[in-house]
């Protein structure tokens, strides 16, 4: 196997570049997770929803009006996809027998409003239910990248394990940044599709590692860093085929999927970019920096008397 | 050879294939507007009942599709919804309540697929439309009430034992009994201890106290019964009071420890739905009225006719014995010396002595148990909303008194014990309320419901034709193949979910739109090898030989680890995540076959055995 042939692209070189710019990310990703903080949607805040569709295009102020004069100061009142759609949101409200709003919202605007609605969906989840799903999700985060971890540090060696935890961490903080920094809603589905994006960017590091292990075993020559470099060149092709496909169905998801699919393609797309991306720039320097070397991956070949005679 | 699969091997593919197909083939059938008639109350179906809603339907010129009758259910499907709504409305006036009587959609499946078990996905609430209710039963309240209701036991043993007590205290936690002196103290503790083995008697060390105190709580084995016997009661309430609003296939489910998950596909009077959920129930003991007959129509004063849950009236003294406020207790069991199931209830000191006065002139006579549900219900009047009360009775249960009995006594005579358990759930519901909310709700519209379907479909044909045109542009001849084994992967994931009956969400619309776009990674990665290895100088049959074997580790480990992350998306998340979750995990598990094994296959059939100077891809 000649190496010329195989690099083209010297991707480590830049490395000292891509630090530079996934710390600026995750800085401001962090920065603006503590101070703005995430859009949450009623799924974490709890709160009740109401999705309303009319016939006409609706004035918005008119409604809101309408609903603050029925005693729903709090509500938020937004178009949802077209001008005949509208939104309802209310917070919490002790006060308020909460299970019976979405009624109450529906017969206000039925009763006063200039035009009849049609109840398209309504949502309302309890404070307490709401605080539940949130401290579920966050657990269900940390448990899969904990059983990713051992299954990586069981398959290959620790330092791949850390490097490709590393990569998804990196990932999942970018892409809570970027709904953070837009302040796009952030609910339950958006939840899954981060949860999707460590699935994804996972797979694209394997393949990557994968590679570096079959390499650190078949080229006799070569650095480490040479050998990485290698291995990101030979999966380069594969690594920008399964992306665009997985965009190409995430684009068709985007646009044609509707509004309330919409948050959660968004996710994936700045996931699998940035998975892309990390998996080349993140999991290999790091596993790099850990200080991997060919004998860490050499296969051991265990005598079987030998170990028979340990008593 | 290289490069060649045995006979076998292809045949095994293709029946695999042909059986996905099977399977998959009932969502392409539609669905039929049709009503469902299942009974209530010890009502029975039978072709009987079946051929007189046919004659009905036909006297007023409904037109009916077909008509299938089961154990459980009649199902009568119509070619129009506006039959079916006609339908229902004369079905339901003619059965009246001892039947339910829904509007539903049938799969409209072939018979000869049904007959090999073959269904339509299950459409989530988010598709077809419908109510999702998340109800919490008030544990602290249950137990508040399970608390009182020993206090009052405690005293009435105290007393029945001349053991002199200052006074019994209930808080919220523990009840706390004071005594004079202690010798009193002693004996009771004692006495108490083995009488109440589900509580713990402790005495209290209060500093500078003269009287000692006894304090007495609940065993952890004791709060989790109670916590369940609150649920319980509640679900077998909730059931009742969902058969009411004529739903389908509704779903009542206990989730996790103090929850009740209620689904209600196609309900959209989400109102209605909470007002009925939402009410309250009580009880009543009367005797029954055996000098008049139920049958002979004329109702005498004094007494009043009553449904029976079983089946039929029956006429009751309208003079009430006790009522469910005086209940103190109601369990189910096993009588002693007949080894029969019985309910054994307690009622507190007033109960009790009026209990005593009615049994001791009345031995031998029959005394019956009416469940009250009460609710408020909103109507429209004249545009008007107008709040109007409704009250529902029922006799659960009819007995005979055997003897003079006061604050404890057993109801015997029950056909086995599951009759027992539900009498006794009915009796504490009726109670012992324990007060539940509605922590979470969600309502679909049915319009929302068919645009998400649309949207959905919409979104995984466009997603998978844009894959099936790039692959073949970049891959040529083996982008074909990708594409085959990418079509029946689709044929395979709806294959799979209707075997499963697994439900089919809008996520989970999205998870298969997902695999869609990582399917053909396996593929990439194969077809790329390939090409490395024809680079290498390498023949094209060796090359691709070589292409599927070191490619398969990779595909492995890439799939696995995405698998793990799909199975804890599936344990942590509800409803329509869990949907998400599913599609996915099933998604790669079937990728893997179909892109692996089924492209390979493909491959050989073309490739294999022959002379080839170049390959296609």
């Amino acid at each position: 196997m000649s190496q010329q042939n195989t690099i083209k692209i010297d991707f480590l070189s830049k490395r000292k570049l891509a630090l530079a710019f996934s710390i600026v990310l995750i800085g401001v990703s962090i920065a603006s997770l503590a101070t703005v903080g995430l859009k949450k949607g009623i799924d974490f805040t709890g709160g009740t929803l109401v999705e309303v569709s009319f016939a006409q295009p609706v004035e918005l102020n008119d409604l809101r009006g309408l609903l603050s004069q029925a005693g729903f100061e709090g509500a938020v009142v937004q178009h949802f996809g077209s001008s005949k759609e509208v939104l309802i949101r209310l917070l919490p409200d002790e006060a308020l027998n909460s299970a019976a709003l979405s009624n109450k919202v529906m017969s206000v605007v039925n009763e006063k409003f200039s035009q009849k609605g049609e109840l398209r969906r309504a949502e309302f989840v309890g404070p307490q239910v709401g605080e539940e799903l949130q401290e579920d999700g966050g657990l269900a985060l940390l448990y899969a990248l904990i059983c990713i971890l051992i299954y990586v540090a069981v398959r290959f060696e620790y330092r791949f394990a850390i490097g490709s935890v590393a990569a998804l961490a990196h990932d999942v903080i970018i892409t809570l940044g970027f709904f953070s920094v837009f302040q796009f809603e952030f609910d339950l589905t958006v939840l899954a599709a981060i949860l999707a994006v460590i699935g994804y960017s996972l797979n694209d590091t394997i393949v990557v590692f994968d590679r570096v292990r079959e390499n650190f075993r078949t080229i006799r020559k070569g650095s480490p860093v040479e050998v990485m470099n290698i291995s990101l060149n030979q999966t380069l092709g594969r690594t920008i085929m399964t992306s665009m496909t997985t965009l190409l169905v995430l684009m068709a998801l985007f646009f044609f999927g509707g509004e309330i699919i919409h948050d959660f393609a968004l996710a994936l797309i700045v996931g699998v970019l940035i998975g892309t991306y990390s998996s080349i720039y993140v999991a290999s320097p790091v596993t790099l920096a850990l200080g991997i070397t060919k004998a860490d991956l050499l296969v051991v070949k265990v005598d079987q008397e030998e170990l028979d005679k340990i008593p | 050879m290289i490069n060649h699969f045995p006979v076998w091997k292809n045949l095994t593919i293709a029946i695999t294939l042909v059986i996905a197909v099977i399977y998959a083939l009932p969502n392409l059938y539609g669905e039929d507007p049709s009503v469902q008639i299942s009974p209530l109350r010890g009502a029975v179906i039978n072709t009987a009942l079946l051929n007189e809603v046919k004659n009905q339907l036909e006297e007023n010129d409904i037109a009916l599709l077909n008509s299938e009758l089961t154990d459980s259910q009649i199902l009568l499907r119509f070619n129009q919804t506006e039959a079916q709504l006609k339908a229902v409305d004369m079905i339901k006036s003619t059965l009246g309540n001892r039947y339910v009587v829904a509007l539903n959609l049938a799969p409209a499946t072939p018979q000869w697929l049904r007959s090999l078990n073959a269904a339509p996905m299950y459409l989530g609430l988010d598709l077809r439309g419908g109510v999702h209710f998340l109800l919490e039963v008030d544990v602290k309240a249950a137990k508040k009430q399970a608390i009182d209701r020993s206090a009052t036991s405690f005293r009435q043993f105290l007393r029945e034992n001349k053991l002199r007590y200052l006074n019994v205290m209930a808080d919220t936690q523990a009840i706390r009994i004071k005594f004079r002196n202690q010798s009193i103290f002693d004996s009771a503790i004692n006495q108490l201890s083995s009488q109440f083995r589900e509580w713990e008697f402790k005495p209290e060390a209060e500093e500078g106290s003269t009287t000692p105190t006894l304090i007495a709580t609940m065993t952890d084995d004791e709060l989790k019964k109670v916590r369940d016997y609150a649920v319980k009661q509640n679900i077998i309430t909730l059931k009742n009071r969902v058969n009411e609003l004529g739903v389908a296939e509704p779903v009542i489910q206990r989730q996790g420890d103090h929850r009740i998950v209620v689904e209600l596909p196609g309900v959209q009077d989400t109102a209605r739905a909470k007002e009925i959920l939402g009410a309250t129930a009580t009880l009543e003991y009367h005797l029954v009225d055996t000098q008049h007959s139920a049958s002979s129509g004329r109702v005498p004063i004094g007494s009043k006719l009553y449904n029976r849950r079983d089946g039929g009236q029956i006429l009751l003294k309208k003079q009430v014995i006790v009522t469910g406020n005086e209940i103190i207790d109601a369990s189910s069991g096993i009588e002693n010396d007949t080894g029969s199931p019985m309910v054994s209830v307690s009622l507190d000191g007033p109960g009790g002595k009026k209990m005593s006065k009615t049994t001791r002139d009345n031995i031998g006579k029959p005394m019956a148990v009416v469940f009250i549900e009460n609710r408020t219900e909103t109507k429209m009047v004249d545009g008007q909303p107008v709040r109007y009360k409704t009250v529902v009775e029922e006799v659960i249960n009819v007995a005979t008194i055997r003897g003079h009995f006061s604050n404890r006594f057993q109801t015997t005579g029950l056909d086995n014990s599951a009759e027992a358990r539900d009498l006794a759930l009915l009796l504490r519901a009726g109670a012992l309320a324990a007060p539940i909310d509605i922590v979470e709700e969600r309502t679909v519209g049915p319009s929302l419901g068919q645009d998400n379907i649309d949207k959905g479909f919409n979104s995984v044909m466009i997603g998978f034709a844009l894959v099936l045109v790039f692959m073949v542009m970049y891959y040529k001849t083996f982008g074909l193949f990708a594409d085959i084994a990418l079509a029946a992967n689709l044929v395979f994931i709806v294959a799979a979910l209707s075997l499963l009956q697994a439900t089919l969400t809008l996520p989970g619309i999205a998870g298969i739109v997902l695999t869609v776009g990582m399917a053909v990674d396996a593929n990439v990665l194969i077809f790329e090898r390939i090409k490395e290895e024809l680079k290498n100088g390498n023949s094209p049959q060796a090359s691709i030989q070589a292409g599927y074997e070191k490619a398969f580790s990779t595909i492995a480990d890439a799939n696995i680890t995405t698998l793990i992350a799909a199975i804890i998306l599936f344990g942590f998340g509800t409803g329509p995540i869990k949907g998400f979750a599913i599609t996915l995990s099933i998604g790669i598990l079937t990728s893997m076959f179909t892109a692996i094994i089924g492209t390979r296959a493909l491959v050989n059939a073309t490739y294999g055995g022959q002379q080839i100077e170049k390959l296609r891809i």
